[in-house]
């Protein structure tokens, strides 16, 4: 009967995929399941490419790990972390104090300053006196967010997306009247032709407590022997010039 | 349920083991972050009950052109009736709210006019885009439950209604409208139900509903369990409220 | 229009992969749920106090909160159950594809509804039918092979058919959990390229397909269970 085809089918899919999942010694690295150029981004092939998928295929060779990124959704990425379904994060994730209370980080291996982006025929500077009133979008789970919160709450609404993308595309929609991000992602999105509405409006007043020191790889507390793994992998990129090397195919100055 | 059913032995047991789970979950999980998202909760778990009652009204109201148009409309009513409902109940909520959400906001920046009408200051929010897709998705549900009813109704009653020379509106406010309505009751409180459980969709159009509050606790706390069981909680306490309140109101329409 | 061409740079072989794993998730979570709803179901009829109570729980609790809800639940729940499980078998970490989550995620809330629909469908079965097939002393498995399941499945066609349609549409929500179904693989491809509508609306027609499809497949398999059974239509739900 077909009941008993459909439970052989389950059954053998469930087995199946437990037994190609098993399979030991590789390292999943997790990104964001979001394009976030020039970092990370898909094509329609698949494959995954930027700045930080090249620096993970750096760090991975240097160090000789079987490496197999793992996209997953990211305000969901660090309890996939803890639970086992990715082994480390490289998605562009701020090494902070809050964080660090949950998972352990390698040394940094990119550190940019976070920008106040708005459209061009708005008079708006990076601070809250001068967002009072306005809409800023935000992408969940970041350290902007934690910022926003801390800085702009009292003065403007802040509205939360799952991605920045989302946001970006709100910001050219009109639907805000500013973002906050990471001022490399953000130089990328309004050099393109989508982003050609806004412009970069500068820099926020730094709060290392909140925004964190520079970009690590995170795993999970207690695996040392990954992080030292990773920690020597990215001294090795830094100190043999594939990381400059890399840096120099998508960003004129350093970003380190 | 009478007290006596509650204190049969295994009844005892079982809510003794149930009574050691919320014991173990109060003192073994995280909850000291309840006092500060209070507030927070509140406002959203308004805002749900606030999306649930608009999207079922208005979706009811706009079932009923629908089921009528497909009971006994001609064909140029009926044929669109049923390609809308045929449509929504085909395809996923969650794509139905991104197309209206990312799609429209996708357009709007091509069509300068709309930015500068008075619109646009709702056209910026994200509720209305939630509203809307909500009670279209309710609406094409319902309206396919409502064309059952319509057909359902006793013809014979129709046939005197005519013969007494009641007028057409007449005729369908007094007698059409109610028997069909008074059909569908009982499947009403479950399509409730079924809306209420696609409230938590919206949150990924940055609307602030009760979900989206746990997310928020999810990621400023990074924990998983504690804000998901305790929204678990919230929708079992809604969709109990719901199913009393319908099973009231049931009771209070005579029935044949 | 040749952004949804089959081969790169076109994404229209992205969606159809989506679709496949959709499929993939949707069918499993399918079978999974018959079975359990073929227990649930049986244990809810002839069960014990004790079953019937925990079955009713299981049913209401999965029925009353959002499946979004459930699934980061069950997710999560279910990934640190293997990995606790496999560490005590001293295996280490356990990698879990994003499709047998799936799987087990929707099969669990399927479960529930399918359990109400058959046994609504059992209940349905005369009751001579089965006691007759007792008296003749046929074992309750035979009984319930050879008489309950072919009797009732004329009346769980229609309440299949529709869960199965729920199994479809309910894997777009495991796009908020990142994976990569037809649901998150459109939003990637709309997001690269900045054509949200035609991505959007062709993944619409995708789902359109597979809904229209299954339809036509419910209908023949509804008549074939009914030959010799004057007809009647159930009504519909989500």
């Amino acid at each position: 009967m077909t009941l008993k085809t459909i439970i052989k089918a389950t059954v053998t899919a469930a087995v199946l995929g437990a037994a190609a999942a098993a399979s030991a010694e590789e390292v999943k690295i997790g990104i964001a399941a979001e394009p976030y150029p020039p970092f990370a981004s898909v094509d329609s092939a698949g494959n995954w490419n930027g700045w930080e998928v090249d620096v993970i295929n750096a760090v991975c060779a240097a160090e000789k790990m079987d490496c197999v990124i793992t996209p997953v959704a990211w305000d969901g990425i660090i309890p996939s972390l803890t639970s086992g379904t990715v082994d480390a994060i490289m998605a562009s994730m701020s090494i902070t104090e809050e964080r660090m209370k949950t998972i352990d980080f390698s040394d940094p291996y990119y550190n940019t300053p976070a920008v106040i982006v708005a459209d061009k025929s708005m008079d708006i500077e990076p601070t809250p006196e001068s967002l009072a009133g306005k809409i800023i979008g935000i992408q969940a789970s970041t350290i902007h967010q934690a910022y926003a919160n801390e800085h702009f709450k009292d003065a403007a609404e802040i509205r939360v997306y799952q991605t920045q993308d989302e946001a970006n595309q709100d910001l050219v929609a009109g639907r805000i009247d500013a973002t906050q991000a990471d001022s490399i992602a953000m130089a990328d999105f309004v050099n393109s032709d989508n982003g050609a509405c806004c412009e970069i409006k500068g820099a926020v007043e730094d709060d290392p407590a909140i925004l964190g020191k520079g970009v690590g790889a995170g795993v999970r507390k207690g695996e040392d022997a990954l992080r030292e793994k990773l920690n020597s992998g990215i001294k090795k990129i830094l100190d043999d010039g594939t990381h400059a090397e890399i840096t120099s195919k998508y960003f004129t100055t350093s970003i380190y | 349920m009478t007290l006596r059913a509650l204190l049969q032995p295994h009844r005892i047991v079982m809510m003794a083991l149930f009574a050691i789970f919320v014991i173990w979950c109060a003192l073994s999980l995280r909850w000291d972050w309840i006092p500060q998202y209070a507030p927070l909760a509140l406002e959203g778990l308004w805002r749900t009950i606030w999306i649930l009652i608009v999207t079922c009204i208005l979706g009811f109201l706009l079932a009923i052109p629908l089921g009528l148009a497909q009971a006994i409309g001609p064909w140029y009513l009926a044929a669109p009736a049923r390609v809308f409902c045929t449509v929504i109940r085909g395809t996923p909520l969650l794509l139905q709210i991104w197309l209206l959400y990312y799609g429209l906001g996708s357009l709007f920046p091509q069509i300068p006019w709309i930015r500068g009408s008075d619109l646009w200051p709702y056209l910026r929010q994200a509720w209305p885009y939630a509203v809307l897709a909500l009670t279209l998705s309710y609406a094409g549900y319902e309206g396919e439950v409502m064309r059952g009813a319509f057909s359902s109704v006793n013809k014979g009653q129709l046939e005197a209604a005519n013969s007494f020379g009641m007028p057409r509106f007449t005729m369908f406010r007094r007698i059409w409208l109610p028997q069909a309505i008074r059909s569908v009751l009982p499947t009403l409180g479950g399509e409730t139900i079924l809306q209420l459980k696609a409230t938590p969709l919206v949150a990924t159009i940055t609307v602030v509903e009760i979900y989206a509050v746990s997310s928020r606790v999810r990621s400023d706390m990074l924990i998983v369990y504690e804000p998901l069981l305790l929204l678990a909680l919230f929708y079992l306490i809604i969709a109990g409220v719901i199913t009393l309140l319908f099973r009231k109101f049931e009771n209070s329409v005579p029935s044949r | 229009m040749e952004l949804l061409s089959l081969s790169p740079p076109g994404w229209g072989g992205n969606l159809l992969r989506g679709l496949v794993n959709s499929l993939q998730i949707a069918f499993g979570a399918f079978g999974l749920g018959l079975v359990i709803g073929l227990f649930g179901a049986y244990g809810k009829l002839y069960g014990g106090v004790v079953i019937r109570d925990l079955l009713g729980i299981y049913t209401t609790v999965i029925r009353a909160v959002p499946e979004l809800v459930l699934i980061l639940i069950l997710y999560y729940v279910g990934t640190d159950l293997i990995n606790k499980a496999a560490e005590a078998m001293g295996y280490g970490r356990v990698e879990i594809s994003g499709v047998v989550a799936g799987i087990w995620v929707l099969g669990i809330v399927q479960g529930a509804y399918s359990t109400e629909v058959l046994r609504g469908a059992i209940q349905a079965v005369p009751k001579g039918q089965m006691e007759a097939a007792r008296a003749y002393g046929m074992p309750a498995l035979l009984v319930m092979r050879r008489v309950t399941i072919p009797a009732m499945m004329s009346f769980a066609v229609p309440g299949l058919a529709n869960l199965w349609l729920i199994a479809t549409k309910d894997t777009a929500l495991l796009a908020i959990v990142g994976f990569s179904e037809l649901t998150l693989e459109t939003k990637q491809a709309a997001a690269s390229t900045r054509a949200y509508f035609t991505f959007f609306l062709a993944a619409g027609a995708l789902y359109l397909i597979v809904t229209l499809l299954s339809g036509v497949v419910f209908g023949r398999i509804e008549k074939w269970a009914r030959r010799g059974q004057p007809s009647l239509r159930a009504g519909q739900s989500r």
